[in-house]
């Protein structure tokens, strides 16, 4: 091989490389390039649904026990985390005077109680002078009819008779009095003892001492909290769903849920309740769900995921979610006509999952869509399918 | 005829194409250059394409969402929906973050949209691999530069996201990646404070004896509360009805509503003459001087290649050779010179393009009037070596 030979041969060479390089550049970068696309078919396929929202857990009863009046707090029995059965005692208020007014309605009763054997003896009393008047009234009248003795006395023995009679039944009008007295002191008595026992704060159910808000001598209002008791068995989660999201949320759904604590572990339950009363600041809806099988540790506020499933729809046409697009207000999915892209309106229905769409219409079984592309497209757009764009 | 100026380039070729190569990497910084220029404004066109929207509605004054900071309620769209033209409003925060990622801080730009149907305003209009958001929370969707996969965790502030989508040429108008997340998630990111401000400021709030009385229960859990919402959004973006004037939608908005609306026209302004003005203005000044410079190394080069044939021209002109086809050898040379010049230049902006750390936009048109510039340059500088060639006297192929 001669040295021009070979001299052309290495030009050519390094020029054929050159325009190559330079055609390749033009061609796979720039304007000129068509836009790399992923297609994908629609296909008839089951579209799971769901719906998810986050959660905290939360007691459904909460007992918050305080006085129902103002005052101070004598003493706490119970702390955070203590165990406390129905009717336990859990805090003491101060009862301040309550004791000493106890004392003097005590006093108070056992006067009345004296004051009504004063009148049984005072009517007992009255009922012999009676029945002493009334013999010797008749003694006298007797004596009368036979006129040993003036009319004058027998007069006075029959009034001194119906005098003793009115004097008895005095006695007896006072008896009375003395024990309706006495029952009002009792009452009164009763009522203060009532009153101290409204000072002993009691758990009103089986549960758990979840906080312990007012220390001894602290001075507390009427209504506030002393001491929060919660069911444990009634611990479950509420639930807030975008209200965009939350078509055919509804009770009984079944539930899957991470707790932030546990990322890794998915619990099962389903929704209890749904609020009547969504939240129109956040525009979300509110669900209560409840463990089917309650986890131990849980903590009151933990943040939790919750996916609500909905009944799957089982058989629809469907395109990924990706494809669908809009432009304008119409919504619909690009296609590949002779190596440029086309709009082609559908209209949508359910989003599973799994990120798929439902196609209503527009579209039939086996048409490919565009899914993903490395451009926004637009009429006309050329494109190149590839099987991914990374 | 045998080409007299092919003839002289295979002389001597190594110099000729080693010359020809140095020049384009030359002229390769020189279209490089322009890309940046033409990518940094085009950083700022996509962010206002791709957010899809005809009007941006922001805190009353501002140049927000993307120029200034701007603030608004997250329920003001209700009344924006009512006003007769809006077809659809989307609300949208922003936020850009440094976010660590396998042990590298990466600069993100946080966008919070609305994930309640597909192709909300402000939702990415394109994947390129993946599927949209469905979840209300939690999920993410990720520019590709961001450097995160599908299918990856990845922890912004308090929460650990999924990425389930991915998308290309999402920027903010400094270059940052986006990642989209929902707007609910977008808010806590942005207005909700990291667990040591929070216990501080409730401190803060329960010494403060306003909000801390006896005898008031439950007025400090109050006012503690209040201060963890985050009820606001950086900007309402807005699609109007087709048909309707844009321009007037925002006339109606910022009379009624209290509120500063921007059109596309209004925004493109604001981004590109305002927010990156400087910037551009710096790398534009850059550019000019590069092309002279590029341009006075093109001339040169081309001038002294002429000076060092002097012999051979010499040799030319005493062998009777005329004027015009040593004319046309130099001239053909400049322009062969200029041609491979600017291939080499081309390839090379367009191997080293995409290693940039931003969006470097090689623009056809660019690379026609930076190849038209060269010939141009080419042609001058073999004019002026074509004089002295001219010039030369036959004498000196014998002589010196």
């Amino acid at each position: 091989m001669s040295f021009a030979t070979r001299r052309n041969l290495v030009l050519g060479t390094f020029a054929v490389a050159f325009l190559a390089a330079f055609g390749w550049i033009v061609a796979t970068q720039g304007p000129l390039a068509p836009v790399k696309v992923t297609l994908d078919a629609a296909r008839e396929a089951r579209l799971e649904r769901s719906l998810f929202g986050i959660a905290t857990v939360e007691a459904r009863r909460s007992h918050n026990i305080g006085p129902t009046f103002a005052g101070r707090v004598a003493r706490v029995v119970v702390d955070q985390g203590d165990v406390v059965k129905a009717g336990q005692l859990l805090a003491e208020m101060e009862p301040v005077d309550l004791d000493a007014r106890i004392a003097a309605s005590a006093a108070a009763a056992a006067s009345a109680a004296q004051r009504v054997q004063s009148a049984e003896a005072a009517l007992a009393e009255a009922e012999s002078r009676a029945k002493l008047a009334q013999h010797s009234a008749e003694r006298y009248a007797d004596l009368r009819k036979k006129n040993f003795v003036s009319q004058e006395a027998a007069d006075a023995k029959a009034h001194e008779a119906a005098a003793a009679q009115a004097a008895r039944a005095a006695a007896a009008a006072a008896l009375a009095a003395a024990r309706d007295d006495a029952r009002r002191a009792q009452a009164e008595l009763a009522g203060a003892g009532k009153n101290r026992e409204n000072l002993r704060l009691v758990s009103p159910v089986d549960g758990i001492v979840v906080a312990r808000l007012a220390e001894p001598g602290s001075t507390i209002v009427a209504g506030q909290a002393v001491v929060q008791v919660i069911d444990p068995s009634s611990l479950w989660l509420r639930v807030r769903i975008d209200q965009g999201r939350s078509q055919g949320l509804a009770v009984g759904l079944p539930a899957e849920i991470v707790l932030r604590s546990r990322p890794d572990e998915r619990f099962a339950g389903r929704v209890e309740r749904l609020d009547w009363n969504g939240d129109s600041i956040t525009e979300e809806r509110i669900a209560n769900v409840v463990f089917d099988l309650r986890p131990d540790g849980l903590a009151i506020g933990e943040l939790a995921e919750v996916t609500l499933r909905l009944p799957a729809i089982e058989q629809a046409l469907a395109i990924p979610l990706a494809a669908l697009q809009r432009r304008g207000a119409q919504s619909g999915v690009w296609q590949v006509v002779e190596g440029r892209a086309r709009f082609a309106p559908v209209t949508a229905g359910a989003i599973s999952a799994n990120g798929f769409v439902e196609i209503r219409e527009g579209l039939a079984a086996g048409d490919a869509v565009i899914v993903h592309s490395a451009k926004a497209l637009s009429d006309g757009t050329r494109v190149k399918p590839v099987e991914s764009l990374r | 005829m045998i080409n007299l100026a092919a003839r002289d380039v295979l002389h001597g070729w190594g110099k000729f194409l080693f010359t020809g190569i140095g020049l384009g990497l030359l002229i390769g910084v020189t279209l490089t250059m322009a890309g940046v220029f033409r990518g940094m404004v085009d950083d700022g066109k996509v962010l206002i394409d791709n957010s899809g929207a005809d009007l941006w509605v922001v805190q009353q004054g501002t140049l927000g969402p993307y120029a200034e900071p701007s603030s608004l309620r997250d329920d003001v769209w209700r009344g924006i929906a009512g006003i007769d033209g809006v077809a659809e409003t989307g609300n949208a925060a922003y936020l850009t973050i440094q976010m660590a990622h396998h042990g590298k801080d990466t600069r993100v730009m946080i966008v919070g949209i609305e994930v309640d149907r597909p192709n909300r305003p402000g939702a990415p209009p394109y994947l390129t691999a993946g599927r949209p958001i469905l979840q209300g929370h939690y999920e993410a969707i990720a520019d590709e530069r961001a450097g995160l996969k599908l299918g990856e965790r990845v922890k912004i502030r308090r929460h650990d996201y999924t990425v389930v989508g991915l998308t290309r040429r999402m920027v903010s108008s400094s270059g940052d990646p986006m990642i989209f997340v929902p707007l609910k998630d977008a808010q806590e990111i942005q207005f909700l404070k990291d667990n040591d401000a929070l216990v501080n400021e409730r401190a803060r709030t329960a010494a403060n004896p306003a909000f801390n009385r006896p005898g008031v229960p439950g007025l400090l859990e109050a006012a503690q509360a209040a201060a963890t919402q985050a009820r606001n959004v950086n900007a309402v973006l807005v699609r109007v009805k087709p048909g309707a004037d844009p321009a007037a939608v925002a006339n109606e908005i910022q009379r009624w509503k209290r509120l500063t609306a921007y059109t596309r026209a209004q925004m493109e302004d604001i981004l590109i003459a305002k927010l990156i003005a400087t910037s551009a203005k710096q790398i534009g000044m850059f550019l000019v001087i590069l092309a002279i410079v590029t341009a006075a190394i093109v001339a040169f080069i081309i001038y002294t290649m002429t000076l060092a044939k002097v012999r051979e021209i010499a040799v030319l002109k005493l062998i009777g050779a005329k004027n015009r086809i040593i004319a046309g050898m130099i001239l053909q040379q400049a322009l062969a010179l200029g041609v491979i010049g600017f291939i080499v230049g081309r390839i090379a902006a367009g191997l080293w393009g995409p290693a940039f750390p931003k969006y470097v936009l090689l623009l056809p048109q660019d690379a026609m009037t930076g190849f038209a510039i060269i010939l141009t340059i080419c042609a001058l500088a073999s004019s002026v070596a074509i004089r002295t060639a001219l010039r030369i006297d036959p004498a000196e192929a014998i002589g010196g």
